[in-house]
Order: structure tokens, then C-alpha cells, then sequence
């Protein structure tokens, strides 16, 4: 067990040194462009209903995946904070959140315009809708809560708790229940996932490398974001 | 005449509706032949490459905001 700590520690350190490198900006532009490319004009399986819409995978989902990193981030740093007390890995935290924010409500409203087409409906109230849009709402009362208390200290260590908790019911609300119940969206109920089926040779050469440049992106993102915060936290405790 | 014209209409009218049946997923295969696709990659291409300069720039723009702010801290780092 604590081997495997030291191994994931010294895992991010090395990422956490690398993320605000240049080979990081250039890698995230060449994987999104190519992703741009290849995914317009590599071929995809003919299914029914999904038509041409099949290449949303590549657009949609790297969305969630963006988030998804800069939430556990984001957790990190709250962890880290609550070790060491320090203010910079505060602001960290909140800056992943609010990039991840970004990246969840394009994900939701992709994920209605492409329901729209294939489910009938923007939105139908399906367990996998209805569980993210609760758990947009979890990390947007993390903001509120944060707002809400003045001195710093306080306000730091409370919210490093809430987000701790809020990530692993937002995994679960996301990723897991609607996945136990029926619901339309593919890898729930019976409904099967994208990577059963679909997911021929042809779509992962694309699907895995918008997964890695989106999230990449977004971290890239929310390390400018945080360079600006720090910038604001040093001039305004001047 | 007019009766067996009708009837051969009549057959490749169902002949035109099976072979639409019988038919694959519908997919934009003339948008692709046609060539029109390449517009839309490249304008998204463009949008793309767009968003990212700007992107880059915004990054520069930090970096001599914390160069003003610490200049020995940051020579320190490299």
C-alpha cells in the first residue's frame, strides 16, 4: 500500500513539473487538431439512429474525461492542503474545480444536443441526465460554500473537505448508478457501452488520443488559471 | 398500354422502397465524395488553431505578470 503511494506521489510530482512545460502545450494543440481531423474523416461503423453522429464520441466524451482529470486534481490538492497548510494548493484546488465546471457544462449540453437526435429529447429525465445534472449542482454549491466564508483559513480547510467527500459521490452519482438502472445512455441497464461494440480498431485510433489532448487541455487551463490566481493572492494580501 | 406502363411504374416504385430498406445506416457518403467535408474540417481546424495562439499568448502574458511580480524566485526555479 505504500508502495503504491510513493509510486503515485512521485507519478504526479513528475506530472506536476511537467504540466506547465512547453512540450505539454504543443502535445495538447497536435492531439486536439489531430482529433479534429481524423475524426471527421476516418471511418466510423454504420449504425442506425447514431448515423454520422457516432463521431460525438470524440467530442463528447473527451469532455467528461477533461473534467474528470482536473477534478482529481483538484482533490489532490485538497488532500495536499490539508497536509501542509498551504495557501497555494488551496487556490489549486478551486481553480481545477472551476475549470472543471467548464468542461462538465459542455459536457451536459453536448450531451443534450446529442440526445436530441438520438433519444428524442433534449432532455428525458434519464437516470444518467438527471444524476449529473445533481452532481453539476454538488460542485457548484463547493463554490457557493466557499464564497460564503470570510476568513481564509476556515475557508480553506472547509472547502478541502467538502471537495474530498463531493468527488467520490460525483463518481458515483456519474459513473456508477446509472449504469445499475435502466437508462438509455450506452453502458447502463443493458444498454451497452461504446467500448463493447462499437469501438472498432478504426474509432479508438481516434477516441484515445481526444481523450488524452482534452484532458491535457484542461489542465493546461487550469494551470494558467491558478498562475492568474496566485498573481490576485499575492497583490490583494500585499 | 397505359395499363402495363402503370404496372411497370407500379414494380420499380417497390423495387426503389425495398432497395432503401434492404439498405445500410444512412451515412453522409456524398458529403464525403462531394469533397464539401474538407471545409468543415478545416474551418474547425481553424477555430481550433485560433483558440490554441490565443491560448498561448494568454500564457505569455502570465508568465511576465510572475516575472514582474518575483524575478529572483522565477530564475531560482530554472
Amino acid at each position: 500500500m505504500n508502495t503504491i503511494l510513493s509510486i503515485a506521489s512521485t507519478f504526479y510530482s513528475f506530472l506536476q513539473r511537467q504540466m506547465t512545460k512547453i512540450w505539454w502545450k504543443i502535445l495538447v494543440v497536435i492531439l486536439i487538431l489531430y482529433t479534429l481531423i481524423a475524426g471527421f474523416l476516418l471511418g466510423v461503423p454504420d449504425k442506425f439512429i447514431l448515423n454520422e453522429t457516432i463521431r460525438n464520441l470524440y467530442f463528447h466524451v473527451p469532455m467528461w474525461m477533461g473534467m474528470l482529470s482536473v477534478f482529481v486534481m483538484s482533490v489532490f490538492y485538497s488532500i495536499k492542503y490539508l497536509n501542509n497548510g498551504e495557501e497555494k494548493d488551496d487556490l489549486a484546488a478551486v481553480e481545477c474545480v472551476n475549470t472543471g465546471l467548464l468542461f462538465y457544462s459542455l459536457g451536459l449540453v453536448t450531451g443534450m444536443l446529442w440526445a436530441k437526435y438520438t433519444w428524442g429529447a433534449y432532455w428525458s429525465g434519464d437516470p444518467k441526465q438527471n444524476s449529473a445534472a445533481i452532481a453539476f449542482l454538488l460542485y457548484c454549491a463547493y463554490l457557493v460554500l466557499r464564497n460564503s466564508i470570510d476568513e481564509e483559513q476556515k475557508r480553506a480547510k472547509i472547502s478541502a473537505i467538502y471537495n474530498i467527500f463531493a468527488f467520490p459521490i460525483m463518481i458515483v452519482l456519474i459513473f456508477v448508478l446509472p449504469r445499475m438502472t435502466d437508462s438509455l445512455h450506452p453502458g447502463s441497464g443493458g444498454n451497452p457501452a461504446f467500448g463493447k461494440y462499437d469501438l472498432d480498431g478504426r474509432m479508438r485510433a481516434v477516441f484515445y488520443p481526444a481523450m488524452l489532448g482534452w484532458s491535457f487541455l484542461a489542465v493546461w487551463i487550469a494551470t494558467i488559471r491558478y498562475r492568474i490566481r496566485l498573481i490576485e493572492h499575492k497583490n490583494n494580501s500585499l | 398500354m397505359k395499363r402495363l406502363l402503370v404496372f411497370i411504374l407500379m414494380t420499380l416504385n417497390c423495387v426503389a422502397v425495398f432497395a432503401q430498406a434492404a439498405d445500410r445506416p444512412e451515412m453522409a457518403d456524398t458529403f464525403r465524395s462531394s469533397g464539401k467535408i474538407y471545409v468543415v474540417v478545416s474551418t474547425v481546424v481553424i477555430i481550433f488553431v485560433g483558440l490554441a495562439i490565443y491560448l498561448f499568448s494568454i500564457d505569455r502574458r502570465v508568465r511576465k505578470l510572475e516575472k514582474l511580480e518575483e524575478p529572483e524566485k522565477i530564475k531560482k526555479d530554472k
